[in-house]
């Protein structure tokens, strides 16, 4: 066993976290996320620079990281941020896909996806899906020329209308929930049939509800073998909310971090608040509470390559206590402001809102605490 | 980042569970599964076991005759232990003492009372709280007045555990008024024969003799018995508090009486149905192990953190909150598993020698009496509110 990151790793968490701390400020970030694309395009060209991008990807799908631990490094520094950029949209979870199950011709946009210029979204939950990751009524049917036509409905696709290739889940075969019978398709920006209606979500990223109407695609649009994407899906969904579990950890840090400022520093009754009892224990739970949300973090990210139920449980142990541990901070530090943290000009609302949110994408507590029980069953 | 046991710990682990099997009895461990009281020669015959495999100073260096094990080690070992259904090692002499003799004994001490713990010769309790000091134990009363030699000491001390079975206490004194309350304690060793001194039994809540009142009335010590310097008797028991961290967090037993609910739970049926399948009470178990999980981990990260030694107070006072709030939730359930089956209480059946008809499912035997000792966690070692303080204060610097 081994707690300290490999000295490669520390650098490049460093060199992130200083681009973040440096470069990277909440109020411009807000401004972005008012703009169509809800991100910074500048801040995105640094990220690629800087190789924020690769490090998501394995050397042998042109990037230069790729490990579990490279993903929860880089998240939580995208957490102490707020970073906006569609770094888990694009890198994570379009570009994962891409990279397990793509064919030569297909990975070769994965060289444009670490230099910044092509976006990817994976659209993949329906309106009535929830989170269940085998919920797909979006329908392939053979079309023209082995091709192949889908029409469905994708929603809350995040980064959606920013994606010059949307990854599509459908079904080729069986029922609804069957986790047999799901394909992927790379379907380009602007094809026929396909329409994209993206809006802001209310903690400043951007997502999109998108609809297939006829959309006819070629037989090389299949990514993956037809009927057989779930296990993809399923890997590619758990990396994304180990992901968001660590970005979680690290807003919860900033939020721990404020909200101890603040009361070392506001007074009432003729001294500062954080010399009253009731808030100091409150404050010592959070911050112990933090610790085992990292620890859960920690055990997903060094499970993530043995075997499936092993990968999945912890996962659903690092987002069920992201989930719960995030709701405690999140409420903890408004409540403990007071008023100034219900006004949009202080940040801690924003860091508030985000983790939060972080708790409706890729699974809830509720959710993940179901999985990891029938999970157990299966272990 | 490495999740994952070396060759070495893996080879450690098999070498581990070898001994358990070779030497733990199976009487002993169903003593210890069903939490039926264990004698003092169970104890002292556990840690003589230990001792002769070198293996009962887990974290002591090796010069003291200690197996300096790593954290990683001492986990492994923990965890094996508590599933085999091993005695809790008595950390009074070995965990408590040992430190501050070794950071603030002097040769003579070291050489003469080290070896007594390891051997078994003392066995050592712990003097204290007091009736008026618990949490604010720098009030304590108890006086020690330098009478030539010696000390003279008078007052009380309470809540000892095992006081029944000790041979030496160690105990903080008043040594002075002058000042604030924490400037007059001296820490001083005490053979539990002197005249003068009277142990009596509190019985606790569920029944069981294992905390005691031990009283002082014109106890003669020989002066060499101090540790350190007098008036800085706070300093090394704050040294103490803090020290014994590998173990606070429990994780050890938890997980195992977490396996002894699973197992109950399979058992216990609701309409034929296992109650293990009942999604509220699977959930329930569930929102317990992963966070028994997450905090195996936050106890070999902190442990292994270089910044361990600096930080260890707040780090003792997260691993104990976490732990005992997840051991006490383990609890709660073994409790609701068991349903109706709580209720009985038939004590003969807690002791050695009974065979008597259980009432009930033989895993129902202890698992109330359990429940109810084990709110003890979250008072005793300072409570989990002044372990709050202590972060508070420490690491928040509120």
């Amino acid at each position: 066993m081994d707690f300290s990151h490999s000295e490669e790793r520390q650098l490049f968490k460093d060199m992130a976290a200083r681009y973040i701390a440096d470069k990277y400020k909440l109020e411009a970030r807000n401004k972005a996320a008012e703009t169509e694309t809800g991100f910074s395009p500048d801040h995105w060209a640094q990220f690629a620079e800087l190789g924020l991008i690769g490090a998501l990807f394995t050397e042998e799908a042109g990037g230069f990281g790729g490990s579990p631990f490279d993903v929860t490094v880089l998240f939580e520094e995208l957490g102490r941020g707020l970073v906006n950029e569609p770094l888990l949209a694009t890198a994570v979870l379009g570009g994962g896909l891409i990279a397990d199950l793509g064919n030569d011709a297909q990975k070769a946009v994965l060289e444009e996806v670490i230099a910044g210029t092509h976006q990817l979204a994976f659209a993949h939950g329906e309106p009535k899906s929830r989170y269940d990751a085998s919920h797909v009524e979006t329908t392939a049917e053979s079309g023209p020329g082995n091709g192949y036509v889908l029409n469905g409905a994708k929603a809350v696709v995040l980064n959606g209308g920013n994606a010059d290739t949307l990854i599509v889940s459908a079904r080729t075969s069986g029922k609804t929930w069957d986790e047999d019978g799901i394909s992927l398709f790379l379907v380009p920006k602007g094809t026929a049939g396909v329409s994209v209606r993206s809006y802001p979500s209310i903690d400043g990223l951007h997502a999109a509800e998108v609809t297939l109407d006829k959309v006819e695609l070629p037989a090389d649009a299949l990514l993956g073998e037809a009927g057989k994407a779930y296990p993809a899906i399923e890997k590619v969904l758990a990396r994304g909310a180990m992901a968001l579990a660590s970005e979680a950890v690290g807003i919860m840090e900033v939020c721990r971090d404020m909200t101890i400022d603040y009361l070392k520093t506001r007074k009432q009754f003729g001294v500062e608040i954080g010399r009253f009892q009731a808030l100091q224990h409150r404050m010592a739970t959070v911050l112990l509470e933090i610790e085992q949300a990292r620890s859960a973090v920690i055990n997903a990210a060094g499970h993530f390559n043995e075997n499936r139920v092993a990968r999945e449980r912890a996962v659903s142990a690092a987002k069920t206590l992201a989930g719960k541990v995030g709701k405690l901070v999140a409420e903890e530090a408004i409540q403990m402001h007071g008023g100034i943290a219900m006004t949009w000009e202080y940040a801690v609302g924003h860091f508030a809102k985000r983790l939060i949110m972080i708790d409706h994408q890729l699974g809830d507590v509720d959710y993940h605490t179901a999985r990891y029980v029938a999970l157990s069953k299966a272990a | 980042m490495d999740l994952s046991f070396s060759p070495e710990d893996l080879a450690f682990q098999a070498e581990v569970r070898d001994f358990l099997k070779k030497e733990l009895s199976p009487k002993l461990a169903d003593k210890v599964k069903h939490n039926k009281h264990l004698s003092k020669e169970d104890l002292t015959g556990w840690h003589a076991t230990l001792n002769k495999r070198g293996w009962l100073a887990q974290d002591w260096p090796k010069k003291y005759g200690g197996a300096e094990w790593t954290p990683v080690q001492q986990q492994i070992f923990n965890d094996e232990a508590a599933a085999a259904n091993a005695p809790r090692i008595i950390p009074f002499g070995l965990k408590m003492l040992a430190p501050v003799l070794m950071k603030f004994g002097t040769e003579e001490q070291k050489a003469h009372y080290l070896p007594r713990i390891l051997d078994g010769t003392d066995w050592w309790c712990q003097g204290y709280s007091e009736p008026g000091a618990g949490s604010d134990l720098a009030s304590l009363k108890t006086r020690a007045v330098r009478d030539g030699d010696h000390y003279v000491i008078n007052g009380q001390k309470t809540w000892t555990t095992l006081a029944q079975y000790a041979d030496w206490i160690f105990c903080l004194v008043r040594t002075s008024t002058e000042g604030k309350p924490q400037e007059g304690i001296s820490f001083i060793l005490v053979d539990m024969k002197s005249p003068g001194i009277t142990v009596r039994p509190i019985i606790l809540l569920e029944g069981t003799h294992e905390v005691n009142e031990v009283f002082f009335d014109n106890v003669r010590v020989p002066a060499e018995n101090m540790i350190g310097e007098e008036n800085k008797g706070w300093t090394y028991a704050k040294y103490l508090l803090t020290h014994e961290r590998t173990n606070i967090a429990g994780v050890d037993a938890s997980k195992a009486a977490l396996a002894e609910v699973k197992k109950i739970a399979a058992a216990e049926t609701v309409r034929g149905v296992p109650l293990a399948e009942d999604p509220y009470f699977a959930r329930r178990i569930a929102e317990v192990e992963m966070e028994l999980d997450a905090l195996s981990t936050t106890n070999l990260r902190v442990l292994s953190s270089p910044d361990a030694a600096s930080q260890a107070g707040p780090i003792s006072s997260m691993l104990k909150i976490k732990g005992t709030e997840i051991r006490q939730a383990i609890n709660d359930l073994s409790r609701r598993a068991i349903g109706p089956y709580a209720m009985p209480f038939v004590s003969e059946a807690l002791e050695e020698g009974y065979n008597g008809e259980p009432v009930g499912p033989d895993y129902a035997l202890g698992v109330a009496p359990d429940y109810f000792n084990n709110r003890k966690i979250t008072i005793f070692g300072g409570s989990n509110e002044i372990q709050r303080g202590i972060i508070s204060k420490m690491v928040m610097g509120l």
